[in-house]
């Protein structure tokens, strides 16, 4: 575990990935190459040892023992609460809401805001390149409203049509929602002035941030979102628990998502008033040891350092997008000039899916399809992309396999 | 041949492979033959959903009680397989098929192909020629 300051020079990634066992492991008979980090990270032993001790030293339900054992779970689920709040920047601990992960908070605020907010002909504005984690719950609550779905167009570098967005945003416009970096091609959105441009119309944002979380410093009243999703899971933590950030105002005019345990005041068979935030939002009993273990995740990226994380997977980023490019016949689908470290290809005449086969043949893990964005997928007309993701523990190493394996298909493929 | 000879004899071809690239290299070339099923049938009605990669397949009643598949995928790997399948399935009597105990896959090693998370169709494409055979069978009885 690192302790060192959060300078980039002073950071040795070799040493980083010595934290991660699952590292170590091989595929194949191959040393594993993971390039998959945008579907899911690996986890630091500080993550996996944290865990542990939870459950050998402080399981108990929390909330509502008189014990000891009950005050300590508590104590550590809501520091996990309160790191998160720091990590983030938000104004209030009861704005972070402990979800399943970016898909169950994004569903939240569909239904909780849609109910609340949406009637027949108003409009929900999001954008091409959405996963469909953030399509198919505005789809169903707009189904169920009355209300309907515009979408920005993206242009051939994967980029938002900024005029487009302009003229699509107007009175009826009731909520936008979209992806802070794109998880297929790493396009990194201009969501500031988004958020500026809708909310001079007094239209509030939500921002899908599961890819962006990992990879730069997210300050949650700086971009001023109104509600800010990702997973625990995408930035060296568990599975299975996430983030809801949203702002006071929204959440306390929304209503309950699911009811239960923990999200009430007084209950009677004619009447139950609601617990206040977070707890409305948190029925039943949470994932606890996700949100210690998220904690402990923080703490990590906080020790290495968000810039010098940045900094680095930048460099990666550079290094493989100039090596792949050296590969005849290969086509990078997001060429986007600020984009996070995502490499998604096609190799010519091939399909994604043979190119992952022989590539796990060879010890390297991609992700290969649609990566749940076939509207996107449409827009470019091809059946998926072959997706290299980077974090903070991969090397240089780690690329120069992946151009090996990938000029290996070209020749047995092509 | 019966369908268990074939693949008895599919087992002791790969037998010989000295890798993983041969193998895939031969998969492959299986994969880059003629089409295994008429242009005019690669539309949704004949269209497997898989994740990844698009089958297509198609079922037709030969004489004998005999079933004639004909299928293929825009992915090479996945269509090399396919090929072998056919070459298992194909022309067999329907009741054959239906009651199929297709071990060659795992003994070629390609087990991990046919598993449920790969989601390349070949899966759903096993059961629906199965179910295929299962239909043709009853109609004939």
């Amino acid at each position: 575990m690192l302790n060192s300051p959060s300078q980039s020079q002073t950071v040795d990634f070799a040493k980083i990935r010595e934290d991660f066992p699952i590292l170590h492991r091989s595929v194949k008979g191959k040393p594993m190459v993971f390039l998959d980090s945008a579907a899911s990270s690996q986890k630091p032993k500080a993550v996996i040892d944290v865990l542990n001790q939870y459950y050998e030293n402080t399981n108990a339900n929390v909330h509502r023992g008189v014990y000891q054992l009950s005050q300590e779970a508590t104590d550590a689920f809501e520091a996990g609460r309160r790191k998160v709040q720091a990590f983030i920047n938000a104004r209030h601990e009861h704005e972070v809401i402990f979800v399943r992960g970016t898909t169950e908070g994004i569903n939240l605020v569909a239904s909780s805001f849609g109910r609340q907010f949406l009637q027949a002909g108003d409009e929900i504005l999001i954008s091409a390149m959405e996963h469909h984690s953030n399509i198919v719950p505005w789809q169903l609550i707009a189904g169920q409203t009355g209300a309907s779905l515009r979408v920005i167009p993206v242009s051939d570098t994967g980029e938002l049509d900024m005029e487009a967005f302009d003229s699509l945003l107007h009175e009826r416009t009731k909520i936008v929602a979209l992806t802070h970096v794109s998880n297929t091609m790493g396009t990194i959105n201009p969501v500031k002035t988004i958020i500026g441009k809708a909310h001079q119309k007094g239209i509030p944002v939500l921002i899908d941030g599961a890819q962006a979380i990992p990879h730069m410093e997210i300050d949650v009243q700086e971009l001023d979102a109104d509600f800010y999703v990702f997973s625990g899971h995408k930035m060296l933590g568990p599975t299975g628990i996430g983030i809801l950030y949203g702002k006071e105002k929204w959440l306390n005019q929304m209503p309950p998502y699911h009811g239960g345990g923990e999200m009430i005041k007084t209950v009677t068979f004619a009447e139950t008033t609601y617990a206040d935030l977070p707890h409305k939002f948190e029925a039943g009993t949470p994932d606890i040891s996700g949100a210690i273990g998220l904690g402990a995740a923080i703490d990590y990226i906080n020790a290495v350092g968000r810039d010098a994380i940045a900094a680095y997977e930048h460099q990666l980023l550079e290094y493989g997008t100039q090596k792949m490019l050296e590969i005849p016949g290969i086509r990078i689908i997001g060429t986007a000039e600020n984009k996070a470290s995502v490499i998604s290809f096609l190799l010519e005449g091939t399909h994604p899916f043979d190119v992952g086969t022989i590539l796990d043949q060879m010890g390297v893990a991609v992700r290969t399809g649609h990566h749940c964005t076939q509207p996107l997928m449409e827009r470019f007309e091809i059946p998926g992309t072959v997706r290299a993701s980077f974090a903070l523990y991969n090397n240089f190493e780690d690329i120069d396999r992946l151009v090996e394996a990938v000029q290996k298909a070209a020749t047995m493929l092509r | 041949m019966t369908i268990n000879e074939i693949q008895d004899e599919i087992i002791d071809e790969f037998s010989f492979f000295g890798d993983w690239m041969e193998k895939y290299e031969y998969i492959i070339d299986l994969g880059k033959g003629l089409s295994l099923i008429d242009e005019q049938y690669k539309t949704d009605d004949y269209l497997i959903r898989g994740c990844q990669s698009r089958v297509w397949l198609r079922a037709d009643a030969a004489p004998g009680g005999k079933v004639v598949f004909t299928a293929d995928s825009d992915a090479v790997i996945t269509k090399g397989i396919i090929a072998l399948l056919m070459r298992v399935l194909s022309d067999q009597t329907a009741t054959e098929v239906a009651n199929a105990d297709l071990y060659f896959i795992d003994k070629i090693g390609l087990k991990e192909h046919l598993s449920p998370t790969r989601s390349n169709g070949l899966l759903s494409m096993v059961k629906q020629m199965k179910l295929y055979g299962l239909a043709l069978s009853t109609q004939a009885s």
